[in-house]
């Protein structure tokens, strides 16, 4: 990926050159309103996740896992407390500037893939860069190199259902590559893979953040997956527990 | 940057049956409309093309048209010596007709009413003074109970075809010739000898038109306004193809029902349009979540269905195009309120008709895009990828 690295510089570089935390919230909180009843998804939350870290978030269904990955991505606002994500304060930017933000900084992967099914593997990990100034040349020579290293050099023209669903989720890590985002996040990533896709799936996140210094964050159900990580967060009734140290 | 047009149309095409029925409801919307300014075009051409653009025509004063119009033939005689009408290429007499307009029928198979033509007794200078060619037989002669058909009257009334005799007022007629005017109103006439139409009709001294040329065209303003203010006259005098042009409201009542069914019909097309739309939304809603997590605005979204949608309304106006289009040069007739008889003509389907076709039918894919646009655009993200 170095040689397609930057295509949007950023401020956001500088300042987490000098400042090592990718990810910093101070008492994060989440309220969902529900008909008349308000449901505490994520409870004062703190927390830093520095650069070229590969972070699991592990709890049970409801535990706010997921509504933390979703704050962090700007996806929705928070009810109460701070959120800062490569060195910008969430809460202050307009909606396009998320867009923007998210589109430069922030790779994301489903659980269901989310590939767009009119489009082949090539028109999908292509798709991002539609946002930026690149000719049509250089964008689809970076979704090529993207898709080889997935692994799917030989699948480019090949259309989601013309794919195994392992296949699929390597289309949906290159397209979330392609812009060579500081951040993937991974919102259970092998939840709807069989146990070799899931490995599969693994290794390429692991091999990410290893080789290319991608910090991850990754939500996930499975312990397997989450022994990927170097470290793991345990979320309960949205309060974040103390956090162990795992081996690689 | 927008969404990129192939996932517009790989969608359309994924969902190929809404898409060709939507399309279809469209086209056939666009067709009626463009059906209807066929015919008012082809009529348009058809009277427009009527008359020699130095011709006056003068008629009675304050009457409206050929039929509703008497004069004297003294009026003809003062005419003859008025300055400014051109001289026959002999030189030997004015360029100057005196005629008798009358509507008579013809049979013709189908109907029980049959066609009505108008008879036109003149002078054989009035030839001269149409821009006329014979396509088969030969002219009248003066003296003759002869009759020359339009190409249209011998095409649609086989009773009136060369060597065929018809009984028109108390005696029998010979069809000796069929004569080609080129599309124009004159296509559905039958020309006579002037004295015979007039002792046929009892029409001695009532006279309905006097067609003049005028010498040049700088001088027909002036030739006009001399026969309009010679007191000697009540006539009223004016250009020919004025007198055709004004003629083109008779195809008006049509015009206003076609477009009025096409506007009735096009409400239901951009409903029909609105519902395809709406579904393809509410099952693409997990996309729309992609697209925004991707970085795409709400914008890049609404712009993208909103082009789904003219793509969509863009396949109907095509197809409405295509199904008109058998309709182009087909002649017909239709009843022309001037003249109390048919005007014959082809329909038109012009380009620029079509580009007003293609413009409605993008209105229409506007009409019904836009709120399912908007519908999209106005998505949470979550609660788009929730949908999935």
């Amino acid at each position: 990926m170095d040689s397609e690295a930057m295509y949007l510089p950023s401020p956001a570089h500088e300042a987490s050159a000098t400042n090592d935390a990718v990810i910093t919230t101070r008492a994060l909180t989440k309220e969902h309103v529900r008909d008349e009843f308000r449901v505490l998804a994520l409870k004062d939350v703190s927390l830093t996740i520095r650069r070229g870290e590969f972070v699991a978030l592990m709890g049970p269904s409801g535990s706010g896992k997921s509504t933390l990955l979703h704050l962090i991505a700007a996806m929705e606002p928070p009810t109460r407390g701070e959120i800062r994500v490569l060195g910008h304060d969430l809460s202050i930017l307009g909606a396009r500037e998320i867009a923007s933000w998210r589109h430069i900084h922030v790779g994301f992967v489903f659980q269901s893939f989310n590939l767009i099914p009119v489009l082949s593997a090539l028109g999908n990990v292509e798709l991002p860069l539609k946002l930026t100034r690149l000719s049509k040349s250089d964008r689809l020579q970076h979704a090529e190199t993207a898709l080889k290293l997935v692994g799917l050099g030989d699948r480019m023209h090949h259309f989601p259902h013309q794919m195994s669903g392992g296949q699929e989720q390597r289309v949906a890590i290159a397209r979330a590559i392609v812009t060579d985002p500081d951040l993937i996040l991974a919102d259970e990533p092998t939840g709807s893979l069989d146990a070799a896709s899931a490995e599969e799936v693994l290794t390429l996140l692991a091999r990410l953040n290893r080789e290319f210094g991608k910090t991850v964050v990754m939500v996930t159900h499975d312990a397997q997956a989450a022994s990927c990580a170097g470290r793991t967060l345990f979320l309960r009734k949205g309060e974040l527990l103390p956090a162990t140290p795992q081996p690689r | 940057m927008a969404i990129p047009l192939t996932y517009n149309l790989r969608n359309l095409s994924v969902r190929r049956t809404t898409t060709v029925l939507t399309a279809l409801g469209i086209g056939l919307t666009v067709a009626v409309l463009l059906a209807a300014m066929a015919l008012v075009n082809g009529l348009r051409t058809a009277l427009q093309s009527t008359g020699h653009p130095l011709n006056v025509l003068v008629l009675r004063k304050g009457s409206s048209s050929e039929l509703s119009s008497v004069l004297p033939e003294e009026t003809y005689r003062e005419m003859l010596y008025t300055a400014g009408i051109a001289p026959s290429p002999g030189g030997d007499h004015p360029m100057l007709s005196l005629e008798i307009v009358t509507v008579i029928t013809l049979p013709k198979p189908g109907s029980q009413t049959g066609q009505s033509v108008t008879l036109r007794g003149l002078l054989p200078v009035g030839i001269e003074l149409r821009d006329l060619k014979l396509r088969e037989g030969r002219w009248f002669q003066s003296g003759h109970r002869e009759l020359v058909v339009g190409t249209s009257v011998s095409r649609r009334c086989p009773g009136a075809r060369v060597g065929e005799h018809l009984r028109i007022g108390k005696a029998d007629w010979d069809v000796v010739g069929v004569m080609d005017a080129g599309h124009s109103a004159v296509d559905t006439e039958v020309f006579a000898d002037l004295n015979q139409v007039a002792g046929n009709f009892n029409r001695r001294d009532q006279y309905n038109s006097i067609l003049a040329r005028a010498a040049s065209e700088p001088s027909m303003p002036g030739l006009i306004e001399s026969l309009n203010d010679d007191q000697r006259f009540t006539a009223y005098a004016q250009s020919e193809k004025d007198y055709y042009a004004r003629q083109t409201a008779s195809g008006a009542p049509l015009q206003q029902l076609g477009i009025l069914v096409a506007l009735i019909m096009s409400v239901g097309s951009s409903f029909a349009a609105m519902n395809t739309m709406y579904a393809a939304v509410v099952r693409r809603a997990s996309e729309i979540g992609t697209l925004r997590v991707l970085g795409f605005t709400r914008g890049s979204i609404l712009l993208s269905f909103l082009i789904e949608s003219l793509l969509l309304a863009g396949m109907g106006g095509l197809l409405g195009c295509l199904l008109v289009q058998p309709l182009n040069g087909v002649n017909t007739a239709i009843g022309n309120f001037t003249t109390m008889s048919e005007t014959a003509f082809n329909f038109h389907v012009s380009p620029a008709a079509m580009v007003g076709g293609m413009a409605f039918a993008l209105l229409m894919g506007a009409a019904g895009g836009l709120f399912p646009a908007r519908m999209a655009a106005r998505k949470e993200i979550l609660s788009a990828l929730r949908a999935n």
